[in-house]
């Protein structure tokens, strides 16, 4: 246990001693036990299977609550929380601190039940539950939920204050709000358990309604899985045209993470954003099509060559019309390399004609082509690159997205990201990297855009 | 196109489940409708379901909701602890007509369900009414335990649900002719996932309306409604992914290395040939991956092939350019057996995998024969079976050969 500061240990030992105050009574209840038994084996079954066949994968839904809630639901609650505790005992877990880590899981766990199967039986759940009286056992139930969330959510929030020093106020900031739906739904499904369970068709019929949860689950599960799959191949076809262009390494990430920030700079919601990242990431994709000995050329490039090469693109547009999601990203990989007055290709568009986006990802580009080392430049600081942009902003860029980039460069700073598969992929590739080091004769100072 | 005569099997589902129909409802407007409320709150239900149906070929249960409620109600005994004396001509009926509600906007926007689903969704809940309704309404299954009473239920769900999928198989079957075999066990396979969550909360929602009444309706469709949006979004993805896939695969033909359209027509020729051979669907996945990428080897060169044709190359650089092609779909993180075919695909038939064999004789085929001219299909036919000795299977040949014939050796043309 390298490295965990003491004032977290002494947080978690404090969970952890609650816990143990609430398991305390247990051996003054009376409980029909084999139920407790049963739902702790399932509850454990349930985070074994999960984490297991997603090897790698920490679920994105979180844990598995119907068992746990249903628990709640039925038994007195020191014994709905003692259900918990074998699960996470037993769970495994990716990081270290292993043992740390099982402890304040199954610590946290044991109070969020005890307080949901507490607030349940004040409210009067229990007998509604056993009378299968369901409009008005969900009343209570939702109150047990959201007392669930809560507790959770400030526990939660207090690890993250205590062990990452994030101050309180942000470590709570929408814990509850994004976790409070998908824990609703599991509630539901633990009410249903508890009635089935109390029914005259028993245990049996329960077990039932985890299974379209589990289907779901697995599904989501899979979802996550292919989306990140289908990400890995959109990176991995931008490497493609990296090194096949070969003059700079990681430099459509950086666009599209400088695309992201002019958005948001903006004010566009989420999905805009994303797709413009997008549009930044895969602008120059039309290099693909482009002949590789035109693209790693040294020399100045024949009028000939230079035509050969504005055509990217439009090849690029040609690639990625058929990709839906794209949207308004299509349009910046055709027009990201238009002037605002008129003097850019591949058609001429003036001013407002070029479309919004092709105008983001053109000031993007040219900044991390200003920024970063070039054959025949060498990376000039930031504030340089900006001044620059201002200067031609009217002419070559929009002025709107200019402002926007600068005042997002100046509030967050400009920290182009480096990711692991980066690093791994440039040692795979190292064969067709090009050199960092500008050569010689290399000029050391072109006008912004005037890179290919 | 002349309209196709349909097959008898297909004629003779869609008759039983009309006349199932008809006898159902004249039935039910004969003696009239038990338990009003029940058999409305049903309805409803079952139109929400059709309501909230999404026509994808991609998903394979559309109206999963639809489905379990129309059978829940068919296992319908008691209501809120009160016995219920509907008959299966009732549930029929019910199902039927809300349905048929149900897919009201959906014919409007012109994607109505096909005849196929109504008929099959006709038929299981006419097959589940029939088989619990009648006994027990005779008091059959009264001195049956609670537990037992649920595993009956479930039981008879699963065996419907099988039977349903041997119904859809022979129904495809028919209508394509693809092999039957194969069919099933996908048919089989989509069980595992929204299959057996349909049959849960079909059992589990008959039970609870017993239990708590009609309550339990919404309550209970939660999940199973989850779960539906679970699969939405995850063949959503699924969808995009291969768009991207097939956006990739055009690289080759945006830089002039082969002719367009080229790679979209050897992945559907090499799907249609997958599946007259028996492959399952994550292998037709991967060849479908694999023949729209099997050219990509070629950007790597630094002078195109003539046209792209790689097929009249000589072995040694057919190979280099397939072991290329490899690398490069190694590097987009696509699942390896996609990287596999791609690198095989010019290796002698005996030493390649069947979706390598697939490929190569596709490929070549749709060399050939566009370069044959107006008579290229069936001369490059003849040429690959001269070659069956080394470099194309035999076995590939001949299934190309018959899924060309059934579609009359009209092959989509360049576009």
């Amino acid at each position: 246990m390298e490295a965990v500061p003491a004032r977290v240990r002494t947080y978690v030992a404090c969970v952890a001693v609650a816990a143990l105050l609430c398991l305390l009574p247990l051996p003054g209840i009376r409980t029909p036990w084999w139920a407790v038994a049963l739902l702790a084996a399932l509850y454990a079954g349930c985070e074994r299977v999960a984490r297991s066949r997603f090897v790698g994968i920490s679920h994105p839904a979180g844990t598995f609550y119907p068992v746990l809630l249903a628990g709640a639901f039925l038994l007195p609650a020191p014994a709905a929380a003692l259900v918990a505790v074998p699960g996470a005992l037993l769970s495994q877990v990716e990081h270290r601190p292993v043992a740390l880590r099982r402890i304040w899981r199954a610590a946290q766990l044991v109070l969020g039940v005890w307080a949901a199967a507490r607030t349940h039986w004040l409210l009067g759940g229990r007998d509604a539950v056993a009378a299968g009286d369901v409009p008005y056992a969900l009343g209570p139930a939702g109150a047990a939920v959201l007392v669930f969330c809560l507790v959770l959510a400030v526990l939660d929030g207090g690890i993250l204050a205590v062990a990452e020093r994030v101050p309180v106020r942000r470590a709570w900031r929408g814990l509850v709000a994004r976790s409070l739906a998908p824990i609703a739904v599991h509630g539901l499904a633990g009410l249903m358990m508890a009635v089935l369970w109390r029914s005259p068709y028993g245990p049996v019929a329960a077990l039932l309604v985890l299974l379209p949860m589990c289907v779901s689950w697995w599904a989501f599960a899979q979802y996550h899985r292919e989306r990140a799959a289908h990400q890995a191949t959109i990176r991995a076809l931008v490497q493609a045209v990296d090194i096949k262009d070969g003059y700079t390494r990681g430099h459509s990430e950086r666009v599209g993470q400088a695309s992201m920030m002019i958005a948001r700079e903006l004010g566009m919601d989420d999905e805009r954003v994303e797709v413009l990242r997008f549009a930044g990431i895969l602008h120059d994709v039309g290099k693909l099509g482009v002949p590789t000995r035109l693209l790693r050329k040294n020399g100045p490039l024949t009028p000939e060559e230079r035509r050969v090469i504005e055509l990217h693109p439009e090849y690029g547009h040609e690639m990625v019309r058929g990709i839906g999601f794209l949207g308004e990203a299509r349009a910046a990989v055709l027009h990201h390399h238009e002037r605002l007055d008129g003097s850019g290709y591949p058609y001429g568009l003036v001013g407002r004609q070029i479309p919004e986006s092709a105008r983001v990802v053109a000031v993007a580009d040219a900044f991390d082509a200003m920024t970063s080392n070039r054959c025949y430049s060498r990376a000039r600081p930031v504030p340089v690159a900006l001044a620059e942009l201002e200067r031609c902003a009217g002419s070559q860029f929009d002025p709107v997205m200019v402002a926007a980039l600068v005042e997002a460069v100046g509030r967050t700073g400009w920290r182009p990201a480096v990711t692991a598969d980066d690093i791994e992929d440039t040692e795979g590739a190292q064969d067709v990297r090009p050199p960092r080091v500008p050569p010689p004769g290399a000029p050391v100072s072109s006008p912004p855009g005037a890179h290919r | 196109m002349r309209p196709h005569r349909q097959p008898p099997l297909l004629t003779l589902v869609h008759a039983c489940a009309a006349l199932l129909a008809a006898g159902s409802l004249a039935v039910t407007l004969y003696s009239g409708l038990e338990e009003r409320r029940v058999a409305l709150a049903f309805g409803v239900l079952v139109t929400v379901g059709e309501l909230a149906r999404r026509n994808d070929a991609q998903v394979r249960e559309p109206a999963p909701l639809g489905a379990a409620a129309a059978l829940s109600y068919a296992l319908l005994g008691e209501a809120g602890g009160r016995a219920t004396h509907h008959g299966p001509a009732q549930v029929v009926a019910v199902v039927l007509a809300a349905s048929l509600l149900g897919s009201v906007p959906h014919v409007a926007r012109g994607q109505g369900p096909t005849l196929d689903h109504l008929a099959r969704r006709v038929l299981t809940v006419g097959f589940v009414a029939v088989c619990f309704q009648p006994p027990y309404n005779r008091g059959m299954f009264d001195d049956w335990g609670g537990p037992a009473y649920a595993l009956l239920l479930l039981a008879l769900l699963s065996l419907t649900a099988l039977c349903d999928a041997v119904l859809a198989a022979a129904l495809a079957h028919s209508r394509t002719g693809w092999p039957f075999g194969p069919v099933l066990r996908d048919e089989l396979r989509a069980l595992y996932g929204i299959g057996s969550a349909v049959i849960a909360t079909g059992a589990v929602m008959a039970l609870a309306v017993a239990v708590v009444g009609l309550w339990a309706l919404p309550v209970f469709s939660v999940p199973l409604l989850l779960a539906q949006m679970s699969f939405r979004r995850y063949a959503a993805v699924r969808a995009t992914y291969r768009q991207t896939i097939a956006s990739l695969a055009r690289a080759t033909e945006v830089a002039g290395y082969t002719p367009c359209g080229h790679a979209r027509r050897v992945a559907a020729l090499s799907q249609a040939v997958g599946r007259d051979l028996g492959l399952t669907e994550p292998e037709l996945a991967v060849l479908e991956y694999a023949a729209l990428m099997h050219d990509i080897g070629q950007l790597s060169l630094v002078d195109p092939v003539p046209a792209g044709a790689t097929a009249g190359l000589p072995a040694a650089e057919q190979r280099r350019i397939a072991l290329l092609g490899g690398a490069v779909v190694r590097q987009t993180g696509v699942d390896e057996a996609v990287a596999v075919v791609v690198e095989r695909q010019a290796d002698p038939y005996a030493e390649q995998p069947l979706a390598a064999r697939i490929v190569r004789a596709v490929n070549a085929y749709e060399e050939k024969s566009r370069e044959g001219g107006p008579g290229g299909p069936l001369t490059a036919l003849e040429e690959l079976r001269l070659a069956t000795a080394g470099e194309y299977a035999p076995e590939v040949v001949e299934s190309l050969a018959r899924v060309l014939a059934r579609s009359s050796l009209t092959l989509p043309l360049a576009g």
